[in-house]
């Protein structure tokens, strides 16, 4: 085991290794561990981006730029764990752009369709 | 009498077995910085204990050209040997032979030292070192696993249950560890996973390598799947042989105990803890400041090290300690502190082994992060478990101990049977800073200098409910004491706890939030 026996003193000296967490409008002096440095930072969803859900392959797009199209409309195939996935549409909209080409290997999160 | 030849054939029998994949494969097991099977139960077991089982026993598979093979003992040595004089069984595959891979027969030898263990009420210790499930017995190899995860849950809770993985442990293998009560990994060794870098390259793209996906680190400080980390199978053998001084045999049984003597005095107790409660120190020390010779014995140290669990030794008695630890993340409740502390405190009521509670913490992390992985849920293990444990459970509150995590660490209403807190403790619902925006947010935001307002405010609030004595006039806490006092109010509260019986109302079992 690699416990340190370092019996702390009493007067308690700024550590450099400490940081600050506030928790309850009181700042801590503390150490911050991986996790929680590393922690995705939230942001509201916007449902004009489709992105890819999982990362995988283009296999059909089925919408042109410019297009109107209702929501549920199937906008593209997206081959994951050797399923077909078919992307539909979140809204009612025009199609601003597609990101990707039939054949595109894409990865998590990777922008595919954007709305107007 | 034997005569000398039928002596001679099994002594023949026995050494050909024993060789078990043979010399290449030995080598290069030995090339991968493993020990064999064979030399690990030797290492781990008392000097010349291990009484072996089925070493004759033959593979079944008869498809793919296996007919014409021989697997020595099936890929798995097992038997019973002591362990520091008491007995144990002890099973571990043998990566010389097919990988170690497992078949039915394989399997078969497994289920029958668990049942042994069982049976005879002794611990079982896993060495796991296997390619997997041997492909050519198909679907007999899986029944093989189903067995085994049938074993380890009958065996929860009765038997103290260990696993040991030196070497991969991949697929369905891995629930065998992980239904079991303690992992033990060692660096570049070990290497555990349900799917492997290949599978997750060829799927997901995403290129990660063995130790990286499954090593022993990640799973001492990313996913808490392992309990122990070394450097070496030895450090590792001597970790199993401490862990199980700690251990009774069975739940009907207690641990045995331990010639100790008092606190090392470099750990005093009055100087560990810094009176500012925004100030870290490591409460492993304040737990080194009251057990015998200092000893604690951690458990999970790397991985949500915001909070602290282990055993340690008072009046010759193994303890269970939970504590919050204010050196990381200022000692807050999260999601995988609340689950590593959940399990452990199950630990040991199920094997008769008092916890001892310190308290410290700010309350729960906030976070979107935390919220969406469930923290309602995971939080809700400690309370669960605290409240279903049955075994003596003392508390010591010795700084903060606000709102939720207040109730969750053992508290009075949770059936703590000795509450104690120090004279800095502070017991509210929330800290003086954040109370004091709520409840003077009017006159605060009103007054002519706000921030002289806030900090008199902020004084006013600490003056009158930042201590302990609130709780100590509803009789939450039962006593406030000294730091010296410590220890030997522990020790009291342990020793007239000793018979304590209370009951729980007939149930098949409880549904707790896991």
């Amino acid at each position: 085991m690699s416990n340190k026996d370092n019996s702390s003193k009493s007067k308690s000296k700024p550590d450099p290794s400490m940081e600050e967490l506030v928790i309850g409008g009181a700042t801590y002096q503390t150490r911050l561990n991986s996790k929680f440095r590393n922690r995705k930072t939230w942001s509201r969803p916007d449902e004009r981006k489709v992105e890819a859900v999982i990362p995988g392959a283009i296999r059909k797009i089925m919408v042109r730029e410019g297009e109107e199209v209702t929501q549920g409309t199937p906008l593209l195939i997206l081959e994951a764990m050797k399923m077909e996935n078919k992307l539909l549409s979140p809204m009612d909209g025009m199609i601003k752009k597609i990101h990707v080409s039939k054949g595109d290997q894409v990865a998590k999160f990777q922008l595919l369709v954007e709305f107007t | 009498m034997a005569s000398t030849k039928k002596v001679q054939e099994l002594k023949k029998r026995r050494e050909e077995v024993q060789r078990g994949g043979g010399e290449k494969a030995i080598q290069k097991q030995v090339a991968m910085g493993k020990m064999t099977a064979r030399e690990r139960i030797v290492k781990l077991l008392d000097e010349g204990s291990f009484n072996e089982y089925d070493l004759f026993v033959e593979h079944e598979a008869r498809d793919f050209g296996m007919d014409q093979k021989t697997l020595h003992g099936d890929g798995v040595i097992t038997g019973t040997g002591t362990i520091g004089g008491r007995p144990v069984c002890i099973f571990a595959q043998d990566f010389t032979v097919a990988g170690g891979s497992l078949g039915n027969m394989h399997a078969r030898k497994i289920t029958k030292i668990m049942d042994h263990s069982l049976k005879m009420r002794m611990p079982l210790i896993g060495i796991n070192d296997s390619g997997g499930a041997r492909i050519q017995e198909g679907v007999n190899s899986l029944a093989g696993y189903g067995e085994i995860f049938f074993r380890n849950t009958l065996a929860s809770g009765v038997i103290p249950q260990i696993s040991v993985i030196l070497g991969p442990c991949a697929g369905g293998a891995v629930y065998s560890p992980a239904l079991t009560d303690f992992v033990f990994v060692v660096e570049n060794i070990s290497k555990m996973f349900i799917t492997g870098p290949e599978v997750i390259k060829t799927v997901l793209g995403e290129d990660i390598s063995m130790e990286e996906l499954g090593g022993a680190r990640v799973h001492s400080e990313i996913t808490g799947n392992a309990h122990f980390f070394s450097e070496t199978e030895d450090e590792c053998f001597e970790q199993i042989k401490s862990l199980l001084s700690y251990l009774p045999w069975s739940n009907t049984d207690v641990p045995a105990r331990k010639e100790l003597k008092d606190p090392l005095k470099k750990y005093n107790i009055s100087h560990i803890v810094p009176a500012d409660k925004k100030q870290p120190y490591d409460v492993r020390n304040v737990i080194r400041s009251v057990t015998d010779s200092s000893d604690f014995f951690e458990i999970q140290e790397s991985w949500a090290a915001n909070i602290v669990i282990g055993f340690g030794t008072m009046g010759g008695r193994t303890v269970g300690f939970v504590a919050n630890q204010p050196l990381i993340l200022a000692g807050v409740l999260d999601v995988d502190s609340s689950d590593k502390a959940g399990r452990f405190i199950r630990y040991c009521d199920a094997f008769n082994i008092p916890i001892i509670t310190f308290v410290d913490l700010p309350g729960y992390l906030p976070g979107v992060d935390q919220e969406h992985a469930g923290v309602i849920r995971h939080g809700a293990k400690v309370l669960y478990a605290y409240s279903e444990a049955t075994v003596p459970k003392i508390t010591l509150i010795l700084r903060k101990a606000y709102g939720g995590g207040y109730i969750a660490m053992n508290s009075r209403h949770l059936r703590a049977d000795f509450v104690f807190a120090w004279p800095d403790a502070e017991v509210a619902v929330m800290g003086p800073e954040g109370a004091t925006n709520i409840i003077f947010r009017k006159e605060i935001a009103t007054a002519a200098d706000p921030e002289k307002m806030r900090k008199q405010k902020v004084q006013e609030y600490k003056e009158k409910f930042a201590n302990p004595y609130v709780a100590a006039a509803k009789g939450y806490i039962d006593s406030v004491i000294e730091p010296w006092e410590t220890r030997k109010s522990l020790l009291h509260a342990l020793e007239v706890s000793g018979e304590k019986s209370v009951g729980m109302p007939a149930k098949k079992h409880g549904i707790p939030p896991f």
